[in-house]
């Protein structure tokens, strides 16, 4: 199992290294950015429990964070991107106090409302460029060192930003934190029964979400030069929860892999079916809702778990 | 002799139904103290009144002699009193072990440090090994609680209590659906367990309540119909009569 999972690190890195010779470094960019953005998102629905449906607030609001600090207070891009990653879990913090105490759809509501107040708010305001585009965000020097302009130079900086916060969530999910959390999702009434205080637990669990929601914003942000009022927008919010349902809910690799499937359907697709694109991605969706539960990385772990060992005795009661 | 857990005049009424009517329970320190009563008497709702997962409509609860009337149930668990549930309560997908240490845990280690690795709660493994043993469950420290038979189940939850280390445990139906065996091994474990804390159960099997509860309170249509020990209840033909609605013996009564 563990050389198994050495492997597959192994390969991942070799190929986040070679791939920029073969495939357009722009798109792997993007491509990083949504997977980061779905893993942050998994934190909340997989590892939590609970469904956030505002997601796109944390994402949109770092790109517009970075937006303003680079291009108006000429901040370099690194403080860009912590300022994004700030003002993402500052709204997931205040999000969270808001909306923690309900649960299941009340809590998807609150988040929708909060993330739909966020894009109203951004839509009135002239500085966010409104339904053109806060555009003419300068990419910069890193560290005053490394000239961001070249392609090749910040698909660096966002492959060891992705590598980072995969990192990250798994240390989140395997720390004490993590296994509090753990216990907090699979019985609730029992961790409080334990004196666990389940609420401030969430709002932590949430703020952190929104932080690598807020990272993941901030690069796509810095990468395309330009932020969009679509990252605001309720749709996104939906589509990361697709991505990591796809790809599968609780498993490190699972978001990445969905967020890759989706954009690259809508990439290799959209010039060719146009708006038949949602119907497509619906269907694909439904499918895998209908026929794998567990998304794909989800059933390929399961499978090869059932491959490796027929219990002796007993049969698992999943 | 004090009473550690008191309730004064408690009611909790649902849009109108009084489910929990003017009931003043005094449960003394030291002694295991049962709640009985035909099926919808409100024991379980007394438990979640108590342990503050309900607010009540009117009246204080004292615990420890200190108005515990309006505080948070997590709050109150840290205090030392600790419940458990009438169904089953592990947590399914962790082993036995991380059962236990999930609440060593809450007391003991960090809670909130999402940077640390997870093996800095390992030092709490032999704490941990401890209390399983004390349930007889050392044995199955690396099973899935979720791939235990129920009545082990419970034995996970009692250790899990345990390490909360409470004055006061509220078992609510700790044998129920069990088979015979099981039913006397929980019985001897929360006989053993007893010593030096004081249990309030909610029990519907009456050997389990004549075999280990010093006091009785005997509960229906939401109001303390009698109290006192096994003989003098058993005794009362009131309490005969609400559960059987005729003088048969007590000992028929099995939820």
């Amino acid at each position: 199992m563990t050389l198994q999972r050495n492997l597959l690190i192994a390969l991942g890195l070799a190929a986040l290294v070679v791939a920029p010779a073969f495939i357009y470094p722009m798109l792997i960019v993007k491509l990083l950015c949504f997977a980061i953005f779905a893993s942050a998102f998994n934190l909340m629905l997989g590892y939590t429990g609970l469904l956030s449906f505002g997601h796109a607030m944390f994402f949109g609001s770092a790109g517009y964070a970075l937006g303003v600090t680079t291009k108006f207070l000429h901040w370099p891009p690194e403080l860009g991107i912590l300022a994004g990653i700030a003002v993402a879990a500052l709204i997931g913090f205040v999000a969270g106090a808001v909306a923690i105490r309900r649960q299941g759809i009340y809590f998807a509501m609150i988040t929708l409302a909060i993330s739909q107040l966020i894009y109203f708010v951004a839509m009135q305001m002239e500085w966010t460029g409104r339904d053109d585009g806060f555009h003419g965000i300068p990419r910069g020097r890193l560290f005053g060192l490394i000239d961001l302009e070249n392609d090749l130079a910040l698909y660096g900086l966002v492959a060891v930003c992705f590598v980072l916060a995969l990192l990250a969530i798994h240390r989140i999910v395997t720390s004490p934190f993590g296994l509090a959390l753990t216990a907090i999702r699979e019985n609730e009434p029992r961790a409080v029964s334990l004196g666990y205080d389940v609420e401030r637990y969430k709002v932590l669990a949430l703020t952190l979400s929104a932080a690598l929601a807020g990272l993941a914003g901030s690069l796509k942000a810095l990468a395309l030069s330009y932020e969009s009022l679509n990252d605001l927008h309720w749709a996104l919010s939906g589509e990361v929860v697709m991505m990591c349902i796809l790809g599968g809910l609780g498993t490190l690799g699972g978001p990445v892999a969905g967020a890759f499937f989706v954009i690259l359907l809508q990439n290799f697709l959209a010039d060719k079916v146009g708006e038949w694109l949602s119907v497509i991605i619906g269907v694909v969706f439904l499918s895998c809702i209908l026929a794998f539960r567990k998304g794909l990385v989800g059933e390929i772990a399961a499978w090869m778990e059932r491959s490796r060992k027929p219990i002796p005795g007993q049969e698992s009661r999943r | 002799m004090t009473h550690i857990l008191e309730t004064v005049d408690l009611c909790k009424e649902f849009s109108g139904f009084r489910a929990v009517d003017t009931v003043s329970l005094k449960v003394r320190e030291g002694e295991i103290h049962a709640l009985i009563g035909p099926n919808g008497a409100g024991k379980t709702t007394v438990f979640n009144l108590l342990t503050k997962f309900l607010p009540a409509s009117s009246g204080r609860i004292l615990f420890g002699g200190q108005d515990i009337t309006g505080m948070k149930p997590a709050p109150l668990a840290r205090r030392g009193l600790v419940r458990s549930f009438q169904i089953s309560a592990t947590f399914p997908h962790l082993t036995v072990l991380e059962n236990v240490r999930v609440a060593l845990q809450r007391r003991l280690a960090p809670t909130f440090a999402f940077w640390l690795p997870g093996r800095v709660l390992t030092r709490l493994d032999g704490r941990a090994m401890d209390l399983l043993e004390q349930v007889d469950m050392q044995d199955f420290a690396a099973v899935k609680a979720a791939d235990l038979p129920y009545g082990r189940k419970r034995s996970v939850e009692i250790a899990t209590t345990l390490a909360m280390e409470p004055r006061v445990m509220l078992l609510d139906e700790p044998t129920q659906g069990m088979g015979h065996e099981d039913v006397e091994r929980v019985t001897r474990l929360i006989k053993r367990v007893a010593a030096g804390r004081t249990i309030l159960m909610v029990e519907h099997n009456m050997k389990v309540v004549a075999g280990i509860c010093d006091r009785i309170s005997v509960l229906q249509r939401g109001a303390i119909l009698a109290e006192g020990s096994y003989a003098e209840v058993s005794a009362d033909p009131r309490v005969l009569s609400a559960y059987m609605g005729s003088e048969t013996q007590l000992e028929g009564a099995h939820g």
